[in-house]
C-alpha cells in the first residue's frame, strides 16, 4: 500500500519545504512565478507523454520539476520560470539513450539558464533565510525522503564528500572552513541534495556506482568551486551526472521500456 | 516536434540573455560629445571640480584590525553630500564628510563667481573624526531652534554632534546636554516635524548594532544574521525636539524598535492627515513604512502598503513625482548584479484611490524603466533640462578595487549560510584587493514625459566610474537649473555644472515657515501650468547620506505660464498663488 504511494511521498514533502519556507520567511518573491513553473512542467509532461509514448503520465515527478524551477530560479519576470521548466520536462524526451533520459530535468532547465548569465535570471543562493529552525526542519524531512526513496546513501556520500573538500579548499584558499562549509547550510543546497542528486530516474543501477557519482560530483563541484563558480553544484551534476548514465546504460543495463520514463521521481 | 521546440528555446534563451546584457561603460565616445548630449537631451553635466575650487576627497574609515580581511566591505560608506545656504546669502553651498580619523570634513562656501572656499575650519565644523569620538557618515542641516539660520547634525559611527549656526559667522557644537544618544552607527539621519509643533525633531538610523565601535572590537560576531532577514542591526532613534536645545528619545514610545539594518530615510505626508509619514530602507530585509497617527505614535504598515513583501537591499529612499500628477512617489534602491542577484529598485507610487484610509503603493520601476541600476547608492529626482519631468540620478558601484576582479563567489558563499556563519566576521573570506559591484557608471535617467524614462548614463557626462554613495541637486550658480553633487567613496566627490542648452523655462520657491517650523521641513508645494500639475515635498535630508538644496525647483518646458501654486504647511496653512513670475526664484513665508 506505502509502495503503491510512494510517488506521492516526495512531492508532498517538497511541497511541505516550499510551506515551512515561504511561511516561515517568505521565500518566494511570487507565487504567480512558482504557479507558472508548475503548470508549465505538469502540462508539458501529460502533452509530451501522450505525443510521444502514447501515455497518460502520472504528473509528480513534472510536479517536482515545476515546484524545484520556481524555487531555484530567481527573476521579476514570468517567462524566465516558464521556460526553465518547459526545457526541464522538454530534456527528458529529447536527451536520451536507450530510452531513459540522461539528465535530471530541473538540473538541465536550471544549468542552462543559469549558464547564460542573463540580467534578467539569477539562481536561489543567497536569497533565503539563514535561520538554524527552519533549516533543520528542512534537513529531517529531506532525510525522511531519501531514506523512503532508498538514496540516503547517495546525499550522506555526497555530503561527507563536500565537507572533506570544503576543508582541503579552505587549506588551498586559506579562507575560513566555515566559510567553505557554508554553502551547504543554505537552502540551495537543500533542495540539490535531497531532491536533485537523489533523483532515482537518472541515477546509475548500482548502489556502489551511486556513491562513486556523488563522490564524482562533490569532485568536479570542488574544481569548480576553486574557479569561483557560484552555481557550481548544478553545474557539476550537469556534468557528471549524464555521463555516469551513459555508461551505466552502455554496460549495465538493457535497452529499457521507453514507458519507464513515466517512472520516478525527478526534481 | 519536441526536439525541434527544445533545440528552439535553447536558442532563443541564448540570444536573449546576449541581448539583454547590458553595457558597462562601453559606450562610444562619440555619444560623450556635449554637443550631441545638448542637441539630443538639452543638458549636459560638466564635472567642474578644480575650476570651483573643490579639491576634497573622501577617505574611509578605518576598522579594528579583525575585520582587516575584509576592511572594504565594512569601510564602504561615509561619503556624503549635503546642501545648505548656511550664510543665508542666497547661494547654495556644500557640505562632506570624510571618515578617517583625524580627516577633516569640508564646507564649501559659494563665492558666488563660479568658485567655493573651504571654510569648514574656520567654521568649527571640520575637525569631527577625532579619535574616540567616530567617524561622519553623513549630515543634514535644519533649523532646530528656528532663528533663521540651518544648524548642522552630524551623524557618524559614533557620537552624533549637533553644531548651533551662529547667524551664519560660525558654528557652535551643542551636542553636551542636547540629548543626542551617546553612540550610534548611524548611516541615516533625517530632520522632520513629526507632532507638526513647529520644532525639527530627528530620526538617526543604525546600522551596525549601537554597541560596537567598529575601531575597537571585541568581537567579530558584528555581521548580518542573514542577507534578507536580519534584524540584529542598530536601532534607530526618533527624537523629539523639546525647543529648549534639548530632545528627548521617544523611539519606544512611537513604536518604532526595529533594529533592522537602516541605511535610508525620507518623510512626507502620504495619507493626507497633515502629518509626515516615514519610510524607512532596510540592508538585508524589507523595508518599513511608517503612519503617522496625528503626531502621537507610529505605525509600521510596509506589508499591508505593499512596500514590504520582498525583503531587498534597501539603499536609499528619494521622492519624485515622474509622473506629474501631484502624487509623491518613493524610488528606492537595491543591489543587482547580472547572473547573480536580482533585486531591481522600485518606484512606489501611491495608490491614489485609498491612500487616506490604506495607503498603499504599486512598484512601477519596471514600467519606468529605472530598475535596473548595478549595485545603488543615493538618487535623487530632479528636472535636468528643465522641460517640466522630473530625471533621475543613481549613484552606483560598492567596491572598486582590483580591476577584472571579483568577490562576489566569496560573498555567496557566506551570505547565502547559516546565520552563526554569515553573522561572524571571521567566517567571511579575504577579500585580497578584490572588487565587487566595482567600476559602475552612475545611472542617469531622462523622463521623457509622464513617468517614461530613458537611460542616458554616460551620454551627458564624461565617464566616470568611482563608487558612488551621497548624491544631491541643487542651484550652485543660481541660474535656474539643477546642478548634481555626488559623493564617491574613498575618492574626489564629482562636482557637475549642468549646462543647459535649451531655453525652456523654470520657477523656483524658498519655503519658510512662521507657525510651521522656520524651515517649512514637510511642506508639499504643488503647481499647475498647461494642464499639468506637479508636486514636491521640502525634506530635511533624503536620498543616501544626501541632502538636496532647500529651495524647490520646477521645469517648465517652454511653457510661459505657471496657472498656480498651492502650498500646504505643515501647520496645517494652505496658500495659492496665481500666476507667479517664471524664472525666478520666489521666496514665500507662511501667513500667521
Amino acid at each position: 500500500m506505502i509502495k503503491k504511494y510512494f510517488r506521492y511521498v516526495p512531492p508532498a514533502l517538497i511541497t511541505l519545504i516550499l510551506l515551512v519556507g515561504q511561511f516561515t520567511y517568505g521565500i518566494l518573491d511570487s507565487w504567480v512565478n512558482l504557479a507558472a513553473a508548475i503548470v508549465t512542467a505538469v502540462v508539458a509532461e501529460l502533452i509530451l507523454a501522450k505525443l510521444v509514448f502514447g501515455v497518460w503520465k502520472n504528473p509528480s515527478s513534472a510536479y517536482i520539476s515545476g515546484i524545484s524551477a520556481g524555487i531555484l530560479i530567481r527573476s521579476y519576470f514570468i517567462w524566465p520560470y516558464i521556460v526553465t521548466a518547459l526545457i526541464s520536462i522538454l530534456s527528458k524526451y529529447v536527451l536520451r539513450y536507450k530510452g531513459r533520459h540522461l539528465w535530471n530535468p530541473t538540473n538541465f532547465g536550471v544549468s542552462w539558464m543559469l549558464f547564460l548569465n542573463s540580467a534578467d535570471v539569477a539562481g536561489l543562493s543567497m536569497q533565503w533565510g539563514s535561520n538554524l529552525a527552519a533549516m533543520s526542519v528542512i534537513w529531517v524531512l529531506g532525510l525522511l525522503t531519501v531514506t523512503r526513496a532508498k538514496r540516503l546513501h547517495v546525499t550522506l556520500s555526497y555530503v561527507v564528500s563536500f565537507v572533506i573538500l570544503a576543508y582541503v579548499r579552505s587549506l588551498i584558499t586559506g579562507d575560513a572552513f566555515l566559510a567553505e562549509l557554508s554553502p551547504l547550510t543554505g537552502p540551495m543546497y537543500q533542495l540539490f541534495i535531497f531532491f536533485m542528486i537523489t533523483d532515482p530516474v537518472t541515477a546509475v543501477s548500482t548502489r556502489k556506482g551511486r556513491i562513486i557519482v556523488a563522490i564524482l560530483v562533490a569532485l568536479v563541484e570542488f574544481v569548480l568551486r576553486l574557479d569561483s563558480f557560484i552555481y557550481a553544484p548544478f553545474f557539476a551534476l550537469f556534468l557528471v551526472g549524464p555521463v555516469a548514465k551513459f555508461i551505466d546504460l552502455k554496460f549495465n543495463v538493457k535497452e529499457g521500456s521507453a514507458f519507464q520514463v513515466a517512472k520516478g521521481n525527478a526534481a | 516536434m519536441a526536439v525541434i521546440l527544445f533545440i528552439g528555446l535553447l536558442v532563443l534563451t541564448y540570444f536573449l540573455s546576449r541581448s539583454k546584457n547590458p553595457s558597462s561603460g562601453g559606450i562610444a565616445a562619440d555619444s560623450r560629445q556635449k554637443d550631441s548630449a545638448l542637441k539630443k537631451y538639452g543638458f549636459y553635466l560638466e564635472p567642474v571640480n578644480e575650476a570651483a575650487g573643490i579639491t576634497f576627497r573622501h577617505d574611509c574609515p578605518e576598522v579594528d584590525s579583525k575585520l582587516d580581511h575584509i576592511k572594504m566591505q565594512i569601510a564602504s560608506m561615509g561619503a556624503s553630500v549635503s546642501i545648505c545656504d548656511f550664510d543665508n546669502d542666497g547661494w547654495n553651498d556644500i557640505y562632506f564628510t570624510d571618515s578617517k580619523t583625524g580627516t577633516k570634513n569640508a564646507l564649501y562656501r559659494n563665492l558666488h563667481n563660479g568658485k567655493f572656499e573651504d571654510v569648514a575650519a574656520a567654521m568649527g565644523i571640520a575637525d569631527v573624526n577625532i579619535k574616540g569620538t567616530g567617524v561622519s557618515m553623513g549630515a543634514i542641516w535644519g533649523d532646530f531652534d528656528n532663528d533663521g539660520y540651518k544648524d548642522l547634525l552630524i551623524y557618524k559611527w559614533g557620537k552624533p554632534e549637533l553644531y548651533k549656526n551662529i547667524k551664519g559667522q560660525k558654528f557652535e557644537r551643542v551636542t553636551e546636554g542636547s540629548g543626542l544618544p551617546p553612540w550610534v552607527n548611524a548611516n541615516t539621519a533625517i530632520w522632520f516635524d513629526f507632532n507638526n509643533d513647529g520644532l525639527l525633531d530627528l530620526f538617526i538610523g543604525g546600522y551596525y548594532n549601537e554597541a560596537y565601535h567598529l575601531d575597537s572590537l571585541t568581537t567579530t560576531k558584528i555581521m548580518p544574521e542573514s542577507f534578507r532577514y536580519a534584524n540584529n542591526g542598530g536601532r534607530n532613534y526618533l527624537l523629539k525636539n523639546l525647543g529648549n536645545g534639548k530632545f528627548e528619545d521617544v523611539t519606544v514610545q512611537y513604536g518604532m524598535t526595529s533594529t533592522k539594518w537602516t541605511l535610508a530615510a525620507a518623510a512626507a505626508d502620504f495619507n493626507g492627515d497633515g502629518y509626515p509619514d516615514l519610510y524607512v530602507a532596510d540592508d538585508y530585509n524589507v523595508d518599513e513604512f511608517y503612519i503617522n497617527q496625528k503626531g502621537e505614535k507610529f505605525e509600521e504598515k510596509g506589508s499591508a502598503a505593499g512596500i514590504a513583501r520582498i525583503p531587498k537591499s534597501g539603499m536609499s529612499a528619494s521622492f519624485g513625482d515622474i509622473n506629474n500628477d501631484g502624487n509623491i512617489g518613493i524610488y528606492t534602491t537595491t543591489i543587482t548584479e547580472k547572473g547573480i542577484l536580482i533585486q531591481d529598485n522600485n518606484y512606489w507610487q501611491p495608490n491614489s484611490d485609498n491612500m487616506k484610509e490604506n495607503p498603499s503603493f504599486v512598484n512601477l520601476a519596471r514600467i519606468a524603466g529605472i530598475e535596473n541600476a548595478g549595485w545603488a547608492y543615493g538618487a535623487q529626482f530632479g528636472d535636468l533640462n528643465n522641460d517640466g519631468f522630473m530625471d533621475l540620478y543613481v549613484a552606483n558601484g560598492y567596491i572598486s578595487a582590483r580591476k577584472n576582479t571579483s568577490y562576489w563567489y566569496e560573498y555567496s558563499k557566506v551570505t547565502g549560510g547559516n546565520s552563526s556563519i554569515i553573522g561572524d566576521a571571521k567566517n567571511w573570506p579575504d577579500m585580497q584587493g578584490e572588487s565587487q559591484s566595482g567600476y559602475e557608471e552612475d545611472k542617469i535617467w531622462l523622463n521623457n514625459s509622464n513617468g517614461l524614462f530613458e537611460d542616458v548614463s554616460g551620454k551627458v557626462c564624461p565617464p566616470a566610474d568611482y563608487d558612488g554613495r551621497g548624491v544631491a541637486m541643487a542651484d550652485l550658480w543660481n541660474r535656474g537649473v539643477l546642478d548634481v553633487i555626488v559623493a564617491n567613496q574613498n575618492n574626489i566627490p564629482l562636482v557637475y555644472k549642468n549646462d543647459i542648452g535649451n531655453t525652456n523655462h523654470w520657477v523656483d520657491f524658498e519655503l519658510a515657515g512662521t507657525v510651521s517650523n522656520a524651515d517649512g521641513v514637510g511642506a508639499k508645494v504643488e503647481i499647475g501650468w498647461s494642464g499639468k500639475k506637479q508636486a514636491q515635498v521640502v525634506t530635511g535630508g533624503m536620498g543616501f547620506a544626501s541632502q538636496n538644496q532647500h529651495r524647490l525647483h520646477f521645469g517648465l518646458g517652454q511653457d510661459h505660464k505657471v496657472d498656480s501654486v498651492t502650498i500646504h504647511w505643515p501647520s496645517g496653512r494652505v496658500e495659492k498663488i496665481e500666476n507667479p513670475q517664471i524664472d525666478q526664484l520666489h521666496l514665500l513665508k507662511e501667513k500667521k
